[in-house]
């Protein structure tokens, strides 16, 4: 039977802003247990939230950024649950009225545009996490977590492949860092994702019986879940059985979903307006406040990368990835106005040193002017391209200028004709063998006489020279 | 005449002309209390050591000439406010064992004001009852008759200065807790607008009708201790930025060419004869005075108490979550797992009428009832709240009975929550629609009982609640009469 797959993310981003969302405390990740806690975000008996305006404004900022409609008035509600993570016995979450409601963000699938629906972009405060003590029956609360912010972006059910929810997260993702108000370390729990997938006959207009999926803690591991199930749900219904509506988690290590609990197990969460917080009244001045501090984003990015660097869409969409490595680009290319070099450059020999050190462009030792430097140097014929991967190695190792490199090891190109026509005459006479090949129409032999020319030469000799010489010579 | 059985201004005015010390007037009442504690039972805990070494202190201040509006004046404050370092238990096994960390922004003012703390006045468990028979440290009994309930939720508060045990003392009132004792025990208790007072440190029992007030003796005490206790406090979400004006200047005002809004619906059948007519004679007082009585109706008054027993406990319900033995308070012993520790932690920790209403509360938020309960609820309540706002168009004040019956026997309701309830009808719209309402005593029943009358006003309208309460006070002449203990 051929099926089509629905899927829609719940997708919980940790706010990086400096204080909790109720009270004063830290959001630091790590600390020692229970040290960046307060009888606010402990629940103690008689305290009281106030909110933490710069949650509003960062949360305003990824609804502008993903199209949603701001609502001019909001309001907190309680979601009441008993876990010993959660001090007040409830999350105070927001549930009728949220912040944000009906966006988009738009995938670009094989090169067409895909658009998928946010349901709703929502405010909340984190939970603390339990410590079990792996030797003993007993566990240990950590609240430091407790009242960190989060925003709740909902998605509709509009993906229709593992694919297209990993890209789509990747885009989330993208655009919250790009925003500066996730750091988006999804080890560390600041970008977490559920998953909610059901499968239907194509065709068939009514959706399936849903699953929803947890612990998954990366983009590779939502694809592998989702998979999974998927193919989990295929079987089940092709062997007659049903999907039962439930709860499911991840296992990474054996790489299959569990059961956690069904939907009879569901919790009522009981939610009501939480009546020791006001309503958040959001004006257009404010809105629009927000919107011109609002920085280009990735789409546009990469749009105009393509547009004003005429450089192919991979390209814009690599570099466009990373708001640093755009910036770190487009830095270069003003420096030496050449597009496509500085794109092949980063794209090739800097980001692979960079992964081999899993370093940030914002640590690179490369700094911008010296690789647009070099990139002139290339240009001009100072130096080849072969010489280049050698300087920009030690560029990357030593931090230093192309200029100091080429000095040092005094890697100067060789462009003096006559200095190359001897070398060039003593090659072809040490090689009769392969000149009659090569006057037999054997093209192919063109290339060993540029190696020999160019092991020589250690490699200084300018190649465009060089094939002109010994086109000219051989032909002789 | 003893100290402690003085009015705050009255005090002030000795302690300024040097005729009394602090130390002495503190030591006044913890003398009353050894000889009448034992049997009234006002507090929860005493706090005697810090309140001789406070009022030393204050003595120091006093020959220094710094003299602040409390200082020097023992205050009781009502167990649900968090106390800095001292047992805070919200009449309550479940906090028992809790000592907050910080205090609570009342208690940090009236600190600063120079008050000191006589001790932790007993309450019905949590705040909910009206008679303090559910304090898990047993009943606080009526000064006036020590067969009776002194009212409640805030009994010890209101028992205690009654009593004389204290100058003043602090109580919350979410339906009533802090009129109805008031009126039970012939003392002034104001509830202020919601917003008003700071609910910082106050532990919650429903969040949107909790409010901190006081109880005095006099009126104009009354005006002295909402000037320390009003303002707005940045640790509150839900309180208000308004200026605060003197309550003070409102004592003394005549009231002539006010309109008093008498509404209809709270003069029902029930009303124990005695109550009924000494508000009439109230009434008769009020237009003597130069008021002018007006009938206004409030329609739905009738649903005052249906709508409080979803809205409550529902809050409740929630704001109770966190006693679940994991951090701080009780934490039954002998359990193996999570839950098993949190249903024996809350069974033993929680009384019965706490356990009553946590259940009415999550069953009114329960998926399938939430519209029919407290979705509906909420929009009554709105209709109650539009009822006073039409109503104070026509009228500057509202008087009523504060309650039904004078105080009634101990043990006589407790197997009987609705009637319980019930001595809340003419307490619990005020909470609903956020105004402030103050019990003034305004005579006695034949056998000796005082009864309140409730006096209601628009927001933020506590000055007219001191004005007309100070006219009535003046012009009522009633007589003054002290527990027989």
């Amino acid at each position: 039977m051929d099926f089509e797959t629905i899927i829609g993310l719940e997708v919980h981003a940790q706010m990086l802003t400096d204080t909790k969302i109720f009270c004063n405390c830290s959001t630091k990740f790590g600390g020692a247990p229970n040290s960046h806690t307060c009888p606010v975000c402990l629940g103690m008996p008689g305290v009281l939230p106030v909110l933490n305006k710069k949650v509003v404004e960062y949360a305003m900022k990824m609804a502008l950024a993903t199209h949603c409609e701001i609502n001019t008035s909001c309001e907190f509600a309680r979601k009441n649950y008993f876990y010993p993570d959660l001090p007040k016995g409830y999350q105070i979450s927001q549930y009728a009225y949220p912040l944000a409601e009906h966006g988009h963000v738009l995938l670009d699938i094989n090169g067409e545009q895909k658009k998928i629906g946010i349901t709703r972009i929502h405010m909340e405060e984190d939970a603390g996490k339990l410590v079990h003590d792996e030797h003993n029956p007993v566990s240990y609360v950590d609240l430091n977590r407790t009242g960190v912010p989060l925003i709740e972006i909902v998605s509709e059910p509009d993906m229709r492949s593992p694919e297209e929810a990993a890209d789509y997260l990747k885009r989330l993702h993208e655009i919250l860092v790009y925003l500066e108000i996730c750091d988006g370390n999804m080890e560390e729990g600041s970008f977490r994702c559920d998953a909610n997938v059901s499968i239907r006959p194509r065709g068939q207009k009514e959706y399936g019986t849903r699953t929803e999926l947890k612990n998954m803690n990366s983009f590779r591991n939502v694809q592998r879940a989702l998979e999974y199930e998927i193919k989990r749900q295929q079987y089940l219904v092709e062997n007659g059985e049903t999907v039962i509506q439930e709860t499911r988690l991840w296992n990474d290590a054996q790489g299959v979903t569990h059961s956690m609990r069904s939907k009879e197990e569901a919790h009522d969460y009981r939610y009501f307006p939480d009546p020791d917080l006001v309503p958040i009244i959001v004006d257009d001045d404010w809105v629009q406040k927000i919107k011109q501090d609002l920085p280009e984003l990735p789409m546009t990015k990469r749009e105009r990368f393509i547009k004003d660097y005429q450089i192919p869409a991979y390209d814009a969409g690599v570099l466009t990835a990373d708001k640093a490595l755009a910036f770190y680009y487009e830095e270069v290319v003003r420096l030496c106005n050449k597009p496509k070099a500085a794109s092949n450059w980063i794209m090739g020999d800097v980001m692979r040193f960079l992964n081999e050190d899993k370093r940030s462009i914002r640590d690179c030792p490369i700094k911008a002017a010296s690789l647009a430097d070099m990139i002139e140097l290339i240009e001009a014929g100072s130096i080849s391209g072969k010489m280049a991967k050698e300087i920009v190695e030690d560029m990357y190792k030593t931090g230093k200028s192309p200029q100091d490199i080429i000095k040092d090891k005094g890697l100067v190109q060789i462009t003096d004709e006559g200095e190359l026509i001897k070398t060039i005459t003593s090659i072809i006479e040490a090689g009769q063998a392969q000149v009659a090949e090569y006057r037999t129409g054997k093209e192919k032999v063109f290339g060993f006489f540029v190696g020999q020319v160019m092991k020589a030469t250690k490699g200084k000799a300018n190649p465009r020279l060089v094939n002109e010489l010994l086109k000219k010579m051989l032909a002789e | 005449m003893h100290f402690n059985q003085l009015t705050i201004h009255e005090l002030q005015k000795k302690i300024k002309e040097g005729s009394a010390t602090a130390t002495q007037i503190t030591e006044s009442v913890f003398s009353r209390i050894d000889a009448v504690e034992e049997r009234v039972h006002s507090y929860i805990r005493l706090m005697k050591e810090g309140a001789l070494a406070d009022a030393a202190k204050a003595d120091e201040d006093i020959q220094k000439g710094d003299i602040k509006p409390l200082t020097g004046i023992p205050v009781a404050l009502k167990d649900i406010l968090c106390t800095k370092g001292t047992l805070t238990t919200c009449g309550s096994r479940i906090l028992h064992n809790f000592i907050p960390p910080y205090n609570a922004t009342v208690v940090e003012k009236l600190k600063a004001a120079g008050a000191i703390f006589v001790g932790k006045a007993n309450m019905d468990e949590f705040a909910m009852g009206s008679s303090t028979e559910t304090s898990c440290f047993g009943p606080t009994r009526n000064p006036w008759d020590l067969e009776r309930i002194p009212g409640g939720s805030s009994g010890g508060s209101a028992a205690a200065v009654a009593a004389d045990e204290c100058i003043a003392s602090l109580g919350s009132d979410t339906g009533g807790s802090i009129r109805q004792p008031a009126a039970l025990c012939g003392v002034i208790g104001m509830k202020p607008t919601y917003g008003r007072v700071s609910r910082f440190g106050l532990i919650a029992f429903a969040s949107s009708l909790d409010q901190i007030g006081p109880f005095t003796k006099d009126v104009e005490d009354c005006a002295i201790m909402m000037n320390v206790l009003a303002g707005y406090d940045p640790k509150e979400s839900t309180s208000v930025d308004m200026a605060v004006p003197d309550y003070r200047e409102f004592v003394g005002r005549d009231i002539k060419g006010w309109k008093i809004g008498i509404p209809k619906e709270y003069f029902i059948e029930g009303i124990d004869p005695e109550v009924t007519a000494a508000i009439k004679k109230a009434i008769s007082v009020i237009e003597q005075s130069g008021g002018q009585c007006v009938d206004i109706s409030l329609p739905h008054t009738q649903y005052c108490v249906a709508v409080y027993y979803i809205i409550a406990p529902a809050e409740a319900s929630s704001n109770l979550a966190r006693y679940d033995g994991v951090r701080y308070g009780f934490r039954a012993t002998d359990v193996r797992e999570l839950l098993e520790m949190y249903k024996k932690s809350r069974g033993q920790g929680f009384g019965a009428e706490v356990k009553r209403r946590v259940m009415i509360g999550t069953y009114a938020l329960s998926a399938g009832y939430y519209d029919a309960y407290y979705k509906k609820g909420s929009q009554v309540r709105a209709l109650i709240k539009k009822d006073f706002e039409e109503a104070f168009k026509q009228c500057d004040v509202i008087l009523t009975p504060t309650t039904p019956t004078p105080a009634f026997k101990i043990g006589e309701k407790t197997d009987d929550p609705l009637q319980m309830y019930l001595s809340d009808v003419f307490t619990i719209s005020a909470n609903l629609a956020g105004i402030p309402g103050v019990s003034v005593p305004c005579g006695y029943s034949s056998g000796g009982l005082p009864i309140g009358l409730q006096f209601l006003a628009g927001h933020f309208e506590e000055g007219k609640l001191i004005q007309v309460s100070s006219a009535y006070e003046t012009n009522a002449k009633i007589e003054k009469r002290r527990p027989a203990l």
